[in-house]
């Protein structure tokens, strides 16, 4: 029995050794614990997990083999009926059915709208063409056709052009365990490497001191420097959730390939474009964030930013006060990019999608021109031109403040049109 | 001299903390202890030395620590100065080699309890480098052809700030434990413990502040368990009365003395902007 456990728990992912399975044993043989559950439990997770961010994966496996079938997933689980909003059917639109689609006609009567129906709406509804459901041609819900449509939960492959999402997603953390086909992108990254001397000097200076000691007519004197470390130093960005979801695992090999890369990384994440705060961790993503501006303040123009994201979004989230598909934002996409890159000369964007197809996404060109034109395919050759771009100092507009340090900062001035035109989209 | 750990009138331990400690007493394996901030990580191995009637050594690492410190030192260069100035005792090597803390603690005359503290500070590879020594508990000193070995093994804790990945090799010989932060009721038996006699009244109110300033949304460094009894240390001082602490809106008043919970001139900036903003749009 225990036996099964410990292989199910290798199953769940957590990297328990034989070693270790020994130990748990042995404990067991000194009485260490009681013959409780509770404290089998204690002394189990003590002897086999040495993460506390595994804790998860030991406990599902341990419901599962000592409290019966009682399967700790389905706690996992959404509160809203999944059914609700499950689509049945992909329905084929015509071309003719497609044209005759029509948009209710701007931005903020499309949100009026949809709060209204929202109101109406108590039941799950699909077909039509009025209520929020599936694969109906309302402006609103999702698996249908609309190009102006509001994407309210859905999952898989549809149309990636809705404006809002409804829904509540089950945001994980990039596990950056994933080894392979990471070696490539390790040596991809290492060109950034850039040795340099910094901290407490503990090394011996032989050349330093042969020649001090030279000069102290045959006295020793001892000449120390620090050791040689690799000073660069890199920020991530990384694009979570909605189109990415094809992407996680390419971004997945970057982030673990990166985390061993480098000494000095910092991670946050944001969600199709860079607003007014970003966060750290998944779980968390909604009470703890940490502003943007924070982190222009933190984080010195030295560092070195690899945005990474498709880039494929509706282009009132780029250009629109408002436009953020999960909350209301009092400045525009564009304002945020044009902080960043001006803060940080050294910036790169990675894109997932192939090269190819970013014309055929508004959005791509439109951050594109943002980040100067520094926007690279996340492949290994993508990766090699994007290194050498962060590699040159200061390839974008020279380094400095930001403009408008401020909440409510003027226009920040740029390579860029200073006030962002509406899209006509639509009309 | 007792065997079992079990708190102690100074320090709350939790009963899974506490068989966590036996466990690595009993089969002689080093403890591994995580956890936020200010929850007693580096206290517990004092405790658990006290408790336990045995002497401690503490070993602090740093960023430049090297593991061979913990070993022993060869004082190549003092040796050199006294053979040119020649003195006597540059014959015999061994009054050149100067015991680390973990030499220390193989050679006590009691099992001791060694404390390696903060280990994540130190290289990536200074785990890997005690991995021989912490699982066979000797190690040998080349300048002296000498094997040292532990006469008991030593009770040995090891505290970790997350800060660095510890190597898996190091992990599979170590026991682990999460400090978790303490739940309210927890919280109560430690502060009675630290402020024995404290008004039941206002024991509460301070709980309830903490409680609140902890949920602060976007704190960069929340309150811990030690910020907690230092304030708590303000307020008996300053005789603040209970009332001071009460609050109907929990965003509306900032806790008096609230510079010991929170340490950082951002989050105090915040949080005052955060009084403020509730303040206005009430």
């Amino acid at each position: 029995m225990l036996v099964r456990f410990f292989l199910g728990l290798r199953e769940a992912g957590v990297p328990a050794s034989v070693t270790e399975f020994l130990s748990l044993l042995r404990a067991l043989e000194a009485r260490v614990a009681s013959l409780s559950a509770q404290e089998f439990y204690w002394l189990g997770r003590m002897a086999l997990v040495k993460d506390e961010s595994h804790f998860d994966r030991y406990d599902r496996v341990f419901a599962e083999h000592f409290a019966g079938a009682e399967r700790a997933f389905a706690a996992l689980m959404a509160d809203v009926p999944p059914d609700w909003l499950k689509s049945l059917a992909e329905r084929l639109f015509t071309e003719e059915e497609r044209r005759k689609v029509e948009s209710l006609g701007g931005w903020d009567k499309l949100l009026e709208t949809l709060r209204e129906r929202l109101r109406e709406q108590k039941e799950r509804h699909e077909g039509g063409n009025k209520w929020i459901g599936t694969n109906g041609t309302s402006p609103f819900g999702s698996g249908g056709y609309n190009p102006e449509g509001v994407r309210i939960g859905s999952q898989g492959q549809r149309q990636r052009r809705a404006v809002k999402v409804w829904e509540a997603r089950e945001y994980r953390n990039l596990d950056d365990r994933r080894e392979l086909g990471t070696r490539n992108l390790k040596m991809a990254l290492r060109r950034l490497r850039r040795f340099a001397r910094e901290g407490a000097a503990d090394q011996l200076d032989l050349d330093g001191t042969i020649d001090a000691t030279a000069r102290n007519a045959g006295w020793l004197d001892l000449k120390l420097v620090p050791e040689r470390r690799n000073a660069v130093k890199v920020l991530l960005l990384l694009d979570i959730g909605g189109s990415m979801d094809d992407h996680v695992r390419a971004c997945e090999e970057l982030f673990s390939a990166a985390r061993s890369e480098f000494k000095h990384l910092k991670t946050f994440y944001f969600h199709n474009c860079v607003y007014e705060s970003l966060w750290q961790d998944n779980r968390r993503r909604h009470s703890a964030r940490t502003s943007t501006l924070e982190l222009l303040r933190t984080f010195n123009p030295d560092w070195r930013v690899v945005m990474v994201g498709d880039a494929t979004m509706s282009p009132h989230e780029i250009v629109q006060p408002g436009g953020s598909v999960e909350h209301w934002n009092d400045e525009p996409g564009t304002a945020w990019m044009q902080r960043l890159t001006a803060h940080f000369p050294r910036l790169a964007w990675l894109n997932p999608e192939p090269e190819e197809r970013w014309e055929w996404t508004p959005s791509v060109g439109m951050l594109r021109e943002l980040v100067g034109g520094r926007m690279f395919p996340l492949t290994l050759e993508g990766l090699d031109r994007a290194t050498t771009s962060l590699r040159r100092a200061g390839a974008g507009s020279p380094g400095g403040r930001p403009p408008g340090n401020g909440p409510m900062g003027g226009d920040p001035s740029g390579p860029f049109s200073p006030s962002p035109t509406r899209p006509s989209a639509g009309r | 001299m007792t065997d079992r750990f079990g708190g102690t009138d100074r320090y709350i331990a939790t009963p899974d903390l506490e068989m966590a400690v036996n466990a690595s007493v009993t089969l002689g394996r080093p403890l591994l202890i995580k956890g936020e901030p200010g929850t007693g990580k580096t206290q517990l191995a004092l405790e658990v030395a006290r408790s336990l009637d045995r002497p401690i050594f503490e070993w602090h690492v740093k960023s430049t620590s090297k593991a061979q410190h913990g070993l022993y030192e060869y004082d190549a260069v003092s040796r050199l100065r006294d053979s040119q100035l020649g003195e006597a005792r540059v014959a015999d090597i061994r009054n050149y080699i100067v015991r680390g803390k973990l030499w220390e603690a193989f050679a006590s005359e009691v099992q001791p309890v060694l404390l390696i503290d903060e280990i994540d500070k130190a290289d990536i590879e200074f785990p890997n480098d005690l991995l021989r020594e912490l699982d066979r508990m000797e190690f040998y000193v080349h300048e002296t052809r000498e094997l040292v070995q532990a006469r008991h093994r030593p009770v040995i804790i090891i505290t970790s700030n997350n800060e660095k990945e510890l190597p898996d090799a190091f992990l599979r010989r170590c026991f682990f434990h999460y400090i978790r932060f303490p739940d309210a009721d927890t919280m109560q038996r430690i502060v009675e413990v630290h402020h024995p006699g404290l008004k039941r009244e206002l024991l509460a109110e301070a709980l309830g502040a903490f409680y609140r300033v902890r949920e602060t949304p976007g704190l960069k460094k929340k309150p811990s368990t030690s910020e907690l009894l230092d304030w708590i240390k303000l307020l008996l001082a300053e005789d603040i009365p209970p009332e001071a602490l009460r609050s109907d809106d929990p965003k509306k008043s900032i806790p008096p003395l609230y510079g010991a919970l929170i340490k950082n001139e951002q989050d105090v900036h915040l949080f005052e902007q955060l009084v403020f903003l509730s303040r206005r749009t009430r």
